[in-house]
């Protein structure tokens, strides 16, 4: 994959964005994926959390918005307690979800018509609830 | 004084009540789990104390915010704690996910002022963090002791391997709970040993179990628990013990999707800690809920000579 990179773009509106929902420095990061060695979610990841957290610093917002990474997380902040220099990575996924839910377009990330039959009656209330403050806009 | 009156094997016994501990239940322990909320209360008569139901109650939400700027999702658990305060400076949590939101709301309202004052005038409260939030494990190690638990255990459950599964909300952030230690807790362990069970080390026990990914993605959720069952059952485990009904969705009632997935797997049997320590205190294994477990726990117990 060709990634361009200009002036422009390094730490953009987007980076800040999500520095300032997660309220965390995306510099601190220094690329030693330890989050992405620790993730029980990784394995199904397009990249890892470290990459992603490159992609927004490098104000790449296309690229790390379209994957599933950050969709994944289940907010378990493995990562976050085995950080090297402390940033919340959890917070950090959760921002980018933030950045595509409160777009204008209000995409939610899962479709409530389209579960099978009988699958909320299943699940325990607190999966629903938690799943829905993450997946719908 | 008071008394309560609770079915012990046979007979009826009266108990002595020396203590009240405020109770917040959340939603799934009041539908999906209640087994667990039922077999807690029963056995806190049998140690003395009472879980005294906090008044209307509301969810807590089910997920911390991790959105600096979220506040909204603030509001429901720090109404909890504001009413809980009017009526006492304790609550108690058996959920493992409430326990996390409560905790780390009151944390947040305790030290950073500026939200503090959003929250409180939105909810017309003046709450200032001043609670003491504690899970059921914590109060049967700091109050009751894990000695005195054993003296007081009928039926030791000697020769049950089990595997006791903390998972994630209950030690993280590390900081904020201050449960135990963060990569390697004893607190479980010492829990399942004071009840004469054979607590089982495996790797994955502070893994997260997919948590809310089985609304959005059942898979990765499926897979999550059979890693963390495999690794379990491969340590020698007969059963697993878990704190929290988001665990128990994931690694009991997806066990027959693992089946599917993987034909090998041998499902097991989860437990609430407190089933275990009802059979250990002696209750009818009639009274624990086992109906809603969906591993069938029975034969297992059978074969023991627990029942």
């Amino acid at each position: 994959m060709k990634i361009e990179l200009t002036r422009q773009k390094v730490h953009n509106e987007f980076t800040k964005k999500v520095e300032l929902i997660s309220g965390q420095n995306l510099f601190a990061c220094y690329q030693c994926g330890n989050c992405t060695a620790g993730c029980p979610v990784a394995f199904a990841m397009e990249v890892g959390p470290h990459e992603v957290i490159r992609y927004t610093l490098l104000g790449l917002e296309e690229e790390a918005l379209r994957v599933n990474t950050f969709w994944l997380c289940a907010s378990c902040l493995q990562c976050t307690s085995r950080c090297p220099k402390g940033i919340d990575i959890a917070r950090v996924m959760d921002a980018l979800r933030m950045v595509v839910l409160r777009k204008k377009e209000r995409k939610d990330a899962i479709q409530i018509p389209e579960f099978p039959e009988g699958f909320l009656e299943k699940l325990p209330q607190i999966a629903f609830i938690s799943g829905f403050r993450k997946f719908l806009s | 004084m008071r008394y309560a009156c609770l079915r012990v094997g046979r007979r009826y016994a009266f108990l002595e009540l020396v203590m009240d501990y405020l109770y917040f239940p959340g939603c799934t322990l009041y539908t999906k789990a209640k087994n667990f909320d039922q077999t807690a209360r029963n056995c806190s008569l049998l140690l003395g104390f009472e879980l005294k139901e906090l008044k209307n109650w509301t969810c807590c939400g089910a997920t911390f915010p991790l959105a600096t700027d979220n506040i909204m999702a603030l509001l429901p658990p720090s109404r909890i704690l504001a009413t809980a305060r009017e009526e006492g400076t304790v609550l108690t949590t058996l959920c493992a996910v409430c326990f996390n939101v409560i905790k780390r709301t009151n944390r947040l309202i305790q030290g950073d002022g500026e939200k503090r004052d959003k929250i409180n005038n939105f909810i017309e409260k003046n709450y200032q963090g001043d609670l003491q939030i504690l899970h059921y494990l914590e109060i049967l190690k700091q109050d009751i002791g894990f000695p005195q638990l054993r003296e007081k255990v009928k039926k030791p459950l000697e020769g049950l391997l089990a595997a006791p599964y903390y998972g994630c909300m209950l030690l993280r952030p590390f900081k904020e709970m201050g449960f135990d230690d963060k990569e390697k807790p004893t607190l479980f362990e010492e829990f399942l040993e004071a009840l004469g069970a054979k607590a089982i080390e495996f790797p994955y026990k502070i893994e997260c179990c997919g948590s809310f990914q089985s609304v959005g993605s059942p898979d990765v959720a499926t897979e999550c628990a059979y890693k963390i069952l495999g690794s379990a059952i491969q340590n020698g485990a007969e059963a697993m013990v878990s704190t929290c009904p988001m665990c128990t969705f994931n690694i009991d009632h997806k066990q027959s999707d693992i089946k599917q997935k993987h034909l090998d797997f041998k499902p097991i049997p989860v437990f609430y800690f407190t089933q275990l320590l009802g059979i250990a205190m002696g209750l009818d294994y009639r009274t624990l809920g086992f109906e809603q477990n969906a591993v069938d726990p029975l034969p297992l117990l059978s074969e023991k000579g627990f029942l």
